[in-house]
């Protein structure tokens, strides 16, 4: 929209994008209490994760099973350098700066390595590659403090206690929660310009290019390892600055948080469900899948709980709060069947002229 | 015509390839690097039996992996959904026959042993069928909804097992007599580990002569070197895939039910786990090629299992560092069968 000319297309896409934007924008007034502000945050990063990825999978037509790693990279870098080096914006800005390079020259090294090959194989590698990482991760405790993580403090001006203006007009309070929910905001808000700054830019079209026909793209003149070794590194930049931001918002790094391999399924299904190579069904998918995660369990507990009551035990189980990645499997399937453009692609499924 | 006549002529040696011993070379040359370092004959025998026992298991649920892609292009990332699904067979086959397990002669463990391997066998090629059928059919040679389907599949179907047994760890105690250990010489090998190398063993050679000395493995192996010739020949090479699926799938069954047993547990993150493990053993034997894979299998476990008497920090890596090396040295792995 803004600097891109990559608008949304469609006006009930465009509707529901404003809204999810200005209701997240306003979420601290709109909605008081902790819960909703978590959720409201952990939808901004999502967005900014899930789109890093779309620009992967999406625009280049390459399956990463390692996003989760430079999520985690990013949240690892923030959590070791401010527990070692105390509450500082200098020691956020080293940590960012030191896991942005650390990523970069990661997605480098296996984009070199394996992006040569067909898409399989780059899928099978970066899956070994991230699952070694995690390991990594949770058995050098003396670093990153193993399998329980990093709880660190944050900058004064972002601690829950810091109040910028407490009982202002309006019953306005603004404590440093809310300071910190804007830093992810406007930070996420700026990068997802970028990214679609960037989709739209030659080398973006280059990129799309190479997706749908790379012998093609190659007799054009274009090198396809360059473009999608950087496509590579751009992804993990981004998915590192997610990770910088979710750790800045929880005050806590941790393997379940940043490494696991929920988290990349959890990736999977936004980008598919919300609409492959558009960006903009990171934003759409990620709104979806954290408010069902957090209010639709509730809703699967109390048909549990029916269900459970009335006897049918076994098929109670299904129902099972727990067992909602089952519900989303099935509906990741059937969307890559039937929908494989996702919600936006519906959403934009205009008759053509 | 004249080749036709030579072709007949039995005095006449057909050209061959020739064969490329180095890699079968690698797991000796391994073991022997190892004796030293490892210092004790018995702890290095027990070692190395433990590898190979390792390694026999993962080759049990990966060659199925390989020779899927090798046929028909298709990576199945819900592969470990199968070997999940042949760790709760042993837990529901092995609850009514707990007499029979306790017993504590051989053969009675035997008794038990073997149906239930059978079962977990025919329940994971049946699921097979029905996973070729539904997930990988309708996004044949497409390999990005590939990926993303067969990964959606591996999550149902986790999720299922979870649903129907439950989210613990369902303990699996060993067979009574395949408790505890022989010793051998000063070496102590436990018994069960013997036991996954002698059914590791007859897995490869059922396969060896399945895929050299039968005409169904002369389609197999000519299918995966040109797909398209074998089916201008008048050959069906969709149900050779759909068989060769299935046989996969039941050797990962019988793979997961060893491993589980391995672990005396059962639970639905194996197929995940298992997932990354026979991923890096087919990359490291070259995609498509069961000898590559056999080979990768033990290579894997004998490394994991010196690394982690030797350096337990760096075995958490050995998988990796061994999969980077191997393909430093060949891009495409030990036997690169395919072109792709």
């Amino acid at each position: 929209m803004i600097l891109s000319g990559n608008p949304p297309r469609g006006k009930i896409l465009t509707a529901l994008l404003v809204l999810i934007v200005v209701v997240l924008a306003l979420a601290p007034f709109l909605f008081p209490g902790s819960k909703p502000l978590n959720v409201a945050a952990k939808i901004c990063v999502f967005a900014l994760l899930v789109a890093s990825y779309d620009l992967l999978l999406g625009y280049a037509g390459i399956v990463s099973f390692a996003h989760t790693m430079f999520f985690g990279i990013g949240a690892y870098g923030i959590a070791i350098t401010l527990y070692a080096l105390g509450p500082s914006w200098g020691a956020i800005a080293l940590g960012l700066a030191a896991a942005i390079f650390f990523a970069a020259l990661l997605a480098l090294a296996i984009g070199l390595f394996s992006l040569r090959v067909q898409t399989i194989f780059f899928a099978m590698v970066t899956l070994a590659v991230a699952s070694a990482f995690a390991v990594l991760a949770s058995q050098l405790s003396w670093l990153t403090g193993g399998e329980d993580g990093r709880t660190f403090r944050v900058p004064e001006v972002l601690r829950p206690g810091f109040k910028l203006i407490e009982n202002g007009p309006f019953d306005i309070t603004i404590s440093g929660r809310t300071l910190s929910y804007y830093l992810v905001f406007v930070s996420v808000a700026v990068l997802f310009l970028v990214m679609l700054r960037i989709v739209e830019s030659p080398f973006g079209r280059v990129l799309q290019a190479i997706r749908e026909n790379p012998f093609r793209a190659e007799a054009l003149g274009y090198r396809i390892i360059h473009h999608r070794t950087i496509a590579n590194v751009l992804a993990a930049v981004f998915a590192a600055c997610a990770g910088a931001l979710n750790a800045l918002w929880l005050r806590y790094t941790g393997p379940d948080t940043s490494l696991s391999f929920n988290i990349m399924i959890d990736i999977l299904l936004i980008v598919v469900i919300g609409g492959m190579g558009t960006l903009y069904g990171a934003i759409i998918g990620a709104a979806l899948f954290v408010l069902a995660e957090n209010y639709l369990q509730t809703l699967m507990g109390a048909a549990f709980g029916a269900l459970n009551a009335s006897g049918a035990g076994f098929i109670a189980n299904f129902f099972n709060p727990d067992r909602w990645l089952l519900w989303l499997g099935i509906l990741f399937i059937l969307s890559v069947y039937f929908f494989p453009t996702g919600i936006v692609g519906k959403l934009r499924a205009e008759p053509k002229s | 015509m004249t080749a036709i006549q030579t072709s007949s002529d039995a005095g006449v040696v057909l050209p061959q390839q020739k064969t490329d011993y180095i890699p079968v070379l690698l797991p000796l040359i391994l073991a022997l690097v190892a004796l030293p370092l490892v210092g004790s004959f018995s702890t290095w025998t027990t070692l190395t039996l433990a590898g190979l026992a390792m390694g026999m298991m993962i080759f049990a649920m990966a060659s199925g992996l390989t020779l899927v892609f090798g046929l028909m292009d298709v990576m199945n990332f819900g592969h470990g959904a199968f070997v999940a699904v042949g760790a709760y067979v042993a837990v529901v086959v092995f609850a009514p026959m707990a007499a029979l397990m306790q017993s504590d002669s051989l053969s009675s463990n035997l008794m038990a042993m073997i149906p239930a391997m059978i079962l977990a066998m025919l329940v994971t090629a049946a699921a097979g069928y029905l996973f070729e059928r539904l997930l990988v059919r309708p996004v044949y040679g497409q390999h990005l909804k590939q990926i993303l389907i067969t990964m959606g599949g591996l999550i149902v179907i986790e999720q299922l097992l979870y649903a129907s047994f439950g989210p613990q760890l369902n303990p699996l105690p060993l067979p009574t007599a395949l408790r505890g250990s022989i010793s051998l010489g000063a070496a102590s090998v436990e018994k069960y580990r013997l036991l996954a190398v002698v059914v590791g063993l007859i897995v490869f050679g059922a396969l060896q002569f399945t895929l050299t000395r039968t005409k169904l493995g002369l389609l197999i192996r000519a299918g995966v070197e040109n797909g398209e010739m074998v089916e201008a020949l008048g050959y069906r090479i969709r149900r050779l895939f759909v068989g060769v699926f299935m046989a996969g799938s039941a050797l990962a069954g019988l793979g997961g039910l060893m491993w589980a047993l391995y672990r005396e547990q059962a639970h639905a993150s194996i197929g995940g786990e298992m997932t990354v493990t026979t991923f890096i053993v087919i990359i490291i034997g070259g995609l498509g090629s069961v000898g590559g894979c056999f080979i990768g299998s033990i290579l894997l476990a004998l490394l994991a299992n010196y690394a982690g008497f030797l350096a337990p920090k760096v075995a958490l890596v050995s998988n990796i560092a061994l999969m980077v090396a191997i393909l430093l040295w060949r891009p495409r792995g030990l036997y690169p069968v395919t072109s792709r």
